[in-house]
């Protein structure tokens, strides 16, 4: 997993609530074995219409927010099934930061291992940077370590992580590789609890 | 009683392997299931790592997404082929117990655990699943994962995890009659949101759930994640006792009473306290429909479609518009007047034994609606033949039913039963989200009395007066 520090990125914003994980990948596209090569699939039914055209509507679809690294969404993104082909399509697209007022558990969680920070930010947050983002070219700098988020205008907030997230992101950690060096402790639970 | 705890808390402490400051716990996980959809990529990282499956014993897999249900031997998909094969390769490979498609104790990962007595209270359980939550039914921590942790736990046996906040969801009273456990977990989650349990585990307490059969329970279980909850769990007690003897896994003979004292202990102590404590009337709750493009926007099946107007905050205007759209419904409309072409009785929701009686009561010596497509998918291979032995597939196909193998299905339409774009669907799985049965598809969730009643009136109608009224 490749470290995340601080970046500075095109922000591409995606004003809607509750999110699910069947919209930002739908199931016919989770039948590949592989790990890469979703972002083609992101949010697919929303992207495209019946006849696989692009909709033009769609900020993912909009030149001005072509190469965006940052993706600004509405409450309880990722809500819903637990597959992690949603961070991989996410990720695979281009994204590395996402923005939003809260997010699903599951899906929170499976940002972290595959290298992707999941902001936490407030409503209020939030709705400034969808705002912002209207204009061509608005970017945002990431700066994990200091948990910091500003533009060039002067806006600016910080925000909270765990301590144990933040490191496994900032060093880009394979975390069974840790974990393993914890195999005495497992060894030593498994011999007490038969 | 000296420091009295919830059963969330007595089943974390006593799975924890290591504790340190500015880390989540490191916590043990004694049963893996495994299926076909998101462990390829995590066996690939196993191999890729030169790494083993640290207790093959501890994990077990099923096929069950991808898996046709009306020639359950022929899989036309070749995508859909290579992943189940590739399930087959990998658990060879690392020596894992795999129900494939040909083997007795085949179906819904969420349907077999229970049924095979490897669910058991106390356990905690993973699945890269997020209904998972089902088999908290028995009084286990049982969560979904994503792959990265599907690979963790087949490597270490473990997870880090933070301990969760913890709330009780209490049910007070009875439900009224036709009113099912379907109905009550709709109505908690129309009633708090779909994101009230984000954060939380939850243990459902209180006189109905109490009365509720094993069955019933896994039916509120497997819905927590609809509320954002990863868990949900239920105290053991006689009920879960005696629905696990003398199943396939469990401890037999003197073994089992033992584990059954033991199991009854993990239940939570008199005056233990919650993080939150919310609470329900049971007696209030009606049977649900779902009108909107998630779990939470239900209503009682006496009601009308809600407004844009009924809220003022606008990204919640904005959810409703959209929502009403896609479902193709009017503001203010009954929701009884709404026409169905198709009815999905299966899921892991509600695909059980129990629920395929109940929807057999219902339309038992009457016709489908010519206008409707109803189909009914057994939870498992052991449902299905429980229930031919009963003579229920016969109910159903005397009906216009058709009756198909076990499976997934149209939960989430990855075989070929998907719901075409603009049809409209009654279903007994548990998410309506857009496209989930089909690109366009507009699914209603609801229980299997009130699909079996849509499937014959052809339209939603009020299960509690439905066999009293003629309908055709
Ligand atoms: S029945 Fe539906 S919800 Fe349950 S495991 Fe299968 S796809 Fe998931």
């Amino acid at each position: 997993m490749e470290p995340l520090r601080t970046l500075q990125g095109l922000v591409c914003p995606l004003n809607r609530t509750n999110v699910d994980t069947d919209q930002i990948i739908p199931k016919q596209f989770l039948k590949r074995i592989e790990r890469s090569g979703f972002g083609q699939f992101l949010f697919y039914n929303w992207r495209f219409d019946d006849d696989g055209n692009p909709n033009p509507d769609f900020p993912l679809n909009q030149p001005q927010y072509k190469g965006a690294s940052i993706l600004v969404a509405g409450e309880n993104f990722g809500c819903g099934s637990s597959r992690e082909h949603a961070p991989w399509a996410i990720q695979d697209f281009g994204f590395k930061v996402i923005i939003a007022p809260s997010y699903a558990d599951i899906f929170k969680n499976n940002t972290v291992k595959n290298g992707i920070l999941a902001i936490q930010a407030s409503d209020e947050q939030v709705q400034t940077i969808m705002k912002k983002a209207e204009t061509e070219g608005y970017s945002l700098t990431i700066n994990l370590e200091e948990q910091k988020v500003y533009d060039n205008e002067g806006f600016q907030f910080q925000f909270d992580i765990a301590p144990y997230p933040k490191e496994m992101l900032l060093n880009g950690w394979d975390e069974i590789g840790v974990t393993l060096t914890y195999e005495d402790k497992i060894e030593q639970y498994e011999l007490t609890h038969k | 009683m000296h420091n009295p705890k919830n059963i969330i808390q007595k089943i974390w402490e006593q799975h924890v392997v290591h504790q340190e400051e500015g880390k989540p716990d490191l916590l043990y996980i004694d049963l893996h299931l495994v299926h076909e959809v998101t462990s390829p990529q995590a066996f690939e990282g196993l191999r890729l790592n030169g790494r083993k499956v640290r207790r093959p014993e501890l994990t077990f897999a099923t096929m069950d997404h991808n898996i046709p249900t009306r020639q359950r031997q022929v899989i036309n998909d070749p995508i859909s082929k290579k992943q189940v094969d590739t399930l087959q390769q990998n658990c060879e490979e690392f020596g894992i117990t795999l129900a494939d498609i040909h083997h007795p104790d085949n179906g819904i990962v969420h349907v077999i655990g229970p049924e095979l007595g490897l669910t058991q209270p106390g356990k905690t359980i993973v699945c890269g699943d997020s209904h998972t939550s089902t088999h908290g039914a028995f009084g286990a921590l049982a969560f979904g994962i994503g792959t990265s942790e599907v690979e963790h736990v087949l490597a270490t046996q473990t997870l880090w995890q933070a301990p969760p906040k913890t709330m009780n969801v209490k049910v007070n009273g009875k439900l009224g009659t036709g009113v099912t456990a379907k109905d009550l977990i709709l109505a908690i989650i129309g009633k708090f949101g779909v994101r009230f349990g984000t954060g939380y585990v939850i243990e459902y307490t209180g006189e109905a759930i109490r009365g509720f059969s094993m069955e019933e329970r896994m039916t509120v279980c497997n819905m927590s994640i609809e509320g954002g909850a990863r868990a949900g769990l239920i105290s053991p007690d006689e009920t879960t006792v005696e629905y696990l003897r003398g199943r396939k896994h469990v401890p037999q003979g003197e073994a089992f009473e033992e584990a059954a004292a033991h199991w009854k202990a993990l239940a939570t102590d008199e005056g233990a306290t919650y993080d939150t404590v919310v609470e329900i009337d049971a007696a209030e709750v009606e049977p649900q429909v779902t009108w909107g493009t998630n779990p939470g926007m239900c209503i009682p099946v006496t009601a009308n479609v809600p407004s844009p107007d009924e809220t003022d905050k606008p990204s919640e205007k904005d959810e409703i518009v959209r929502a009403l759209e896609y479902m193709g419904l009017q503001a203010g409309q009954p929701i009884s007047d709404v026409k169905i072409d198709h009815v999905f009785i299966g899921s892991c929701t509600n695909s059980r034994l129990s629920d395929l009686r109940k929807a057999a009561e219902i339309i038992r010596g009457k016709k489908v609606n010519p206008s409707v497509t109803a189909i009914v998918v057994p939870g498992s291979f052991s449902v299905k033949l429980s229930a031919e032995k009963e003579g229920l597939d016969q109910v159903f196909k005397d009906a216009g039913f058709e009756w198909r193998d076990a499976g997934c299905s149209m939960c989430l339409g990855m075989n070929d039963d998907i719901i075409p774009s603009g049809e409209r669907c009654a279903s007994t799985s548990n998410r309506n989200f857009e496209g989930r049965q089909g690109k366009g598809a507009r699914t209603h969730l609801v229980s299997p009395e009130m699909a079996a009643a849509a499937a014959i009136a052809g339209h939603f109608v009020d299960v509690r007066k439905f066999t009293a009224q003629e309908v055709g």
